[in-house]
């Protein structure tokens, strides 16, 4: 085989090499147009359960087997939560979001981003997770102002039983 | 539809294959050696993994920094071996794909061949398994950007409870024992994946899983030279507080994600629910309708193995003789791998068109075109021939001799025992023979090239006699799109024979007594080419 056959090869090869390394990080992907930010509301929350616990009858606790009396019962359901997201004034997400699992007795999840320009914004975010139909039982204020590629954050922490926005 | 798409990728390939045939030969040509070169970059990518792993520390603040110092202060060894890694990586995509391609293209995946073609959609699974979680682990804003979509696309399935991709949004989740997972992943993966490409070649008779030396030894010399000239870097350490909106990405391995995007996560599920179900039942689509497989006639059978040896697809194994007969082992052909080429046909030594017996039967043959209607056609299409220079053509049903008006057409050429070439000139059915075969590097039944080819050299059992005069038999490899090239060939070869004295043969019982060495020197039989 001719060296200047071989060196052709070569080339061949290298150039398909390089085009393949020349696409493994470009052309470089934007998400989100330049100047916005990214609001995110996110979290897991466990709502109150359909019903109230009840309190067994004696007679109801003496059919039981020994090993498995209780003296209350609570049904699994849960019920589902409803939130509302404002962001300038304007409703941007409002959903009831359903408990997860096959019984209905996991916690309600949110998962959503909104893309926003950067500046400042009013945000209003509430919650209903208790058996009422008006009004809510969590609810944050408050103007922020984001930086361009900001990620905000809207969480939900039950262990302080309100929003958190970070 | 899938017919006229498939005829369209063919014609493609044989337009591009033959420049790559005319600049690397037939044995160095990639688009021949496509799946070697997928077990090649493998092998860089597994040793490059190996020593990058020395140098990777899996914690959750230190990862970004040891990749950087790999990178950066340890560029002329371990930031080679990161390019290497990444480089290769992305070349097994391509690899697979244009493989993917090709074998659809040439029809190669229907029929007996779904086998492999199946178990190719659990290794592009793999592949991308191991790639995407391999890009998490350098713990740059490429891996934030990936870490996020990715665990978007799987909070999309009804499988976890939280969503995984709340991990990513915050600083303060994650922790170092992440890390140690995704590395058991970027593990665990590639092995699974290397199980699935052995399963991939278990039906295949003598596998290429190894490019021939020269070709890797310029793959990796090549591999080296771009990684020095692009070196992969990273892109940034991770800021949770900053979205990961504008990243450099992989566009063989991330080629979906910004599709999210556009058509959501739910549509990107459906998408590659809707290509796996696609590729899984391409076999099917419509099935391949073949001759009936090929049979052993254990009167005609000394277990002499070399169908078994020859045969492309692992369909014949040899196995206890079940007949009396004085011979240890006898042939067994399995009708689920058998593709009915014939090859083993020419690979017997009982398929001799010399043999006196009433009936011409062979060992092994195909039902639906037998040995003894090969030597019909074989002296039908002869006495159609006139002239003083003779060529009678034995032509591959899949290659450029398949338009030839005239010519004995073969599911593959291999199927002519070389005694059929004695034959023809020695009972002066023609002048010279011409055999048309596929392109060299694109054979239909993967070895009926090499086969036909060793067999004239008398390299290979069951040799040509050296009493033929190899001057008088020529051979042409060729594409569908070559058929002038083909008719130019055999033209010229007519005119070669005409400038030879007159054949003088001896007979077959004063030849064998002239029996030569079996490995005689092959006389140069390339149509075309100088004799």
């Amino acid at each position: 085989m001719s060296y200047l056959r071989m060196a052709g090869q070569f080339v061949v090869i290298a150039a398909l090499f390089a085009a393949v390394a020349a696409f493994s990080d470009a052309p470089v992907y934007r998400q989100t147009p330049r100047g916005s930010a990214i609001v995110m509301l996110t979290f897991v929350h466990s709502a109150d359960r359909k019903a109230d616990c009840r309190r067994l009858t004696p007679e109801e606790i003496q059919k039981l087997p020994p090993n498995m009396r209780r003296v209350t019962e609570c049904p699994r359901g849960r019920r589902p939560i409803y939130v509302e997201l404002d962001l300038g004034g304007r409703r941007v997400f409002q959903a009831s979001l359903a408990p997860a699992g096959i019984a209905g007795d996991g916690p309600s999840k949110v998962y959503e981003r909104f893309v926003v320009p950067a500046g400042n914004h009013d945000i209003a975010v509430r919650m209903r997770d208790t058996p009422r139909t008006e009004g809510f039982d969590h609810e944050r204020r408050g103007t922020v102002t984001l930086s361009p590629d900001q990620m905000f954050v809207i969480d939900f922490r039950p262990e302080n039983g309100d929003f958190v926005f970070r | 539809m899938i017919g006229a798409i498939r005829g369209t990728l063919r014609f493609g390939f044989e337009f591009i294959e033959r420049p790559f045939e005319r600049l690397f030969g037939a044995q160095l040509n990639p688009l021949a050696q496509l799946g070697a070169l997928g077990f090649f970059f493998f092998w860089i990518v597994t040793v490059s993994g190996i020593y990058l792993f020395a140098f990777f520390d899996t914690g959750i603040e230190r990862a970004f920094e040891s990749v950087e110092y790999i990178s950066r202060e340890q560029w002329f060894h371990a930031g080679v071996m990161r390019s290497l890694h990444r480089y290769a990586a992305d070349l097994m995509v391509v690899m697979i794909t244009v493989h993917l391609l090709r074998q659809f293209a040439y029809d190669q995946y229907r029929g007996v061949r779904w086998f492999s073609w199946f178990t190719g959609l659990p290794m592009i699974w793999l592949l991308y398994g191991s790639g995407i979680t391999g890009y998490w682990l350098v713990w740059d804003r490429l891996a934030q950007y990936v870490a996020i979509v990715s665990s978007e696309l799987l909070d999309r399935l009804p499988i976890f409870g939280e969503p995984i991709a709340r991990n990513f949004i915050s600083t303060g989740t994650l922790t170092s024992r992440f890390f140690t997972l995704m590395v058991f992943m970027h593990i665990a993966v590639p092995l699974f994946l290397l199980f699935v490409m052995w399963v991939h070649i278990l039906r295949i008779s003598r596998p290429k899983v190894n490019p021939p030396r020269m070709l890797a030894a310029m793959t990796l010399l090549a591999l080296i030279g771009v990684s020095l000239w692009k070196p992969a870097l990273s892109q940034g350490h991770v800021d949770l507080t900053k979205a990961a909106v504008e990243v450099g990405l992989d566009w063989f391995y991330l080629p979906l994600y910004p599709l999210t995007d556009s058509w959501g996560r739910g549509g990107v599920w459906v998408f590659l629910g809707a290509f796996s179900l696609m590729i899984g039942l391409m076999p099917w689509l419509p099935p391949l309708r073949r001759a009936r497989a090929a049979q052993v006639d254990l009167a005609h059978c000394n277990g002499c193995a070399r169908c078994s040896e020859d045969c492309p697809y692992e369909a014949i194994r040899m196995v206890r003789r079940s007949d009396g007969l004085p011979f240890p082992t006898q042939a067994q052909d399995s009708a689920s791998l058998c593709t009915s080429c014939g090859i083993c046909v020419g690979s017997c030594p009982s398929s001799t068109p010399f043999r006196r017996s009433e009936e011409l039967k062979t060992g092994i043959d195909l039902p639906d075109f037998d040995l003894k209607t090969l030597r019909e056609r074989t002296i039908e299409a002869a006495k159609a021939l006139s002239g003083p220079n003779r060529v009678l053509v034995f032509a591959c049903d899949h290659g450029g001799g398949r338009g030839v008006v005239g010519a004995v057409h073969l599911p593959c050429v291999a199927m002519t025992p070389p005694s059929l070439l004695d034959y023809v000139l020695s009972r002066d059915l023609a002048d010279g023979v011409a055999i048309a075969g596929c392109a060299e590097s694109a054979c239909f039944n993967r070895l009926g090239i090499v086969w036909t080819k060793q067999r004239i050299a008398a390299a290979r059992d069951p040799y040509l006699r050296a009493r033929v005069p190899r001057e008088r038999i020529a051979t042409v490899w060729a594409s569908t799109l070559e058929t002038r090239r083909v008719t130019a060939a055999i033209a010229a070869f007519v005119q070669r024979i005409a400038a030879l004295p007159h054949k003088k043969l001896r007979s077959p019982q004063a030849a064998s007594a002239a029996f030569v060495q079996p490995h005689t020197p092959p006389v140069s039989t390339e149509a075309g080419s100088a004799p």
